[in-house]
């Protein structure tokens, strides 16, 4: 096989998953979070966009978390380019993900460019799991093609459905967005230096909202990384140098 | 015409970063302090987003069904049900508390 000598950093496919087993994994996920894409429609037309505008927003920028800061932000009366701004401060950690991925998937450039479209926190945790080459292609293939279309079908779906009944508050549609954002949250919430940085910008989020224009609080409350880290990194400091030399 | 502003900005943005990824020598956003940046930078917006989302309407706070919404929610993700679950609950619970209160 052609690929032997590149799957040399990976283990042998003698050890891998047989291809129904990851495209079963891959399918659970596509589908499941597919789905999801009904909430993002229906919040989208609550929020006032229009259907072609809720379509395109699927399509184009297809990473659920930054679609739903985008129309929360805008519904708030956001103004568009500080909606953006926290829309795309969030889809910021695929870059990071897409970097893991480029090591494992191994994909010629000319294919790049049409693969980036997929890389999100679903597909990035499919192929992530896979033990070979090939079964990390074809997991983040199976969870790209099968959530890109239940995505954007649900959430053609469900602009059209809010439409049809109405007031969405009505039925506590408008729960979806916040509940979304915290299923993404709460897996991150591992350390301490993870709770206090979520804790310190909800305080911010909220606090600041009444003062600032909307959209600024979420910006702001973004500074409660790099703050976290450096207090964090004067702390590792300061440890460092209160340890015997002798250690260093 | 601004929705279609952010639309195209938001967009842009985040397919160019998705490409960046895939694109940079590895070396490149290896440095732990980006790294370590770009994990925590998120949990930041999505909590920020999260409170804002259940407890902010426009400019004022507000405590309404959504905030029991939100708790179910929880449970749900504390009791390890899928995705679809947790949204499912945080819709019902929102609902329910909203046609019980009027």
């Amino acid at each position: 096989m052609a690929e032997q000598t590149a799957l040399a950093d990976i283990r042998s496919e003698e050890g891998g998953k047989p291809d129904a087993a990851v495209v079963r994994d891959a399918l659970g996920v596509g589908v499941a979070v597919g789905l999801s894409g009904f909430a993002f429609g229906v919040t989208s037309a609550g929020s006032g966009l229009t259907l072609l505008q809720t379509c395109a927003l699927s399509l184009l920028v297809f990473t659920g978390a930054s679609q739903f800061a985008l129309v929360g932000a805008l519904a708030a009366g956001g103004n568009p380019l500080t909606a953006a701004a926290g829309a795309f401060f969030l889809g910021v950690r695929n870059a990071f993900y897409g970097l893991r991925l480029s090591q494992l998937l191994a994909l010629p450039r000319a294919v790049r460019p049409f693969a980036a479209q997929w890389v999100i926190d679903e597909t990035t945790a499919v192929a992530l799991a896979q033990p070979t080459r090939r079964s990390v292609r074809i997991g983040f293939t199976v969870t790209g093609l099968s959530l890109y279309v239940l995505w954007n079908l649900t959430t053609l779906l469900g602009a059209l459905g809010a439409e049809a009944i109405g007031d969405t508050d009505a039925w506590g549609l408008d729960a979806a967005g916040p509940a979304v954002f915290l299923a993404l949250l709460a897996p991150m919430l591992k350390t301490t230096t993870e709770r206090a940085v979520a804790g310190v910008a909800v305080l911010l989020g909220l606090g600041l909202l009444p003062v600032l224009p909307a959209g600024v609080p979420v910006l702001v409350a973004a500074l409660a990384a790099p703050a976290a880290l450096y207090v964090a990194g004067r702390r590792s400091v300061k440890t460092a140098n209160d340890a015997p030399r002798e250690d260093r | 015409m601004n929705i279609w502003i952010a639309i195209g900005v938001t967009a842009v943005g985040c397919y160019a970063v998705k490409l960046i990824g895939l694109l940079v020598p590895a070396g490149v956003l290896e440095r732990p302090f980006v790294q370590r940046l770009a994990a925590l930078v998120p949990v930041a917006l999505l909590a920020a987003l999260t409170a804002q989302q259940t407890f902010a309407d426009g400019r004022v706070l507000v405590l309404d069904a959504k905030a029991a919404g939100l708790a179910a929610a929880a449970v749900a993700l504390i009791l390890r049900a899928p995705f679809l679950l947790v949204v499912a609950a945080a819709v019902v619970v929102t609902a329910g508390v909203r046609a019980m209160t009027g």
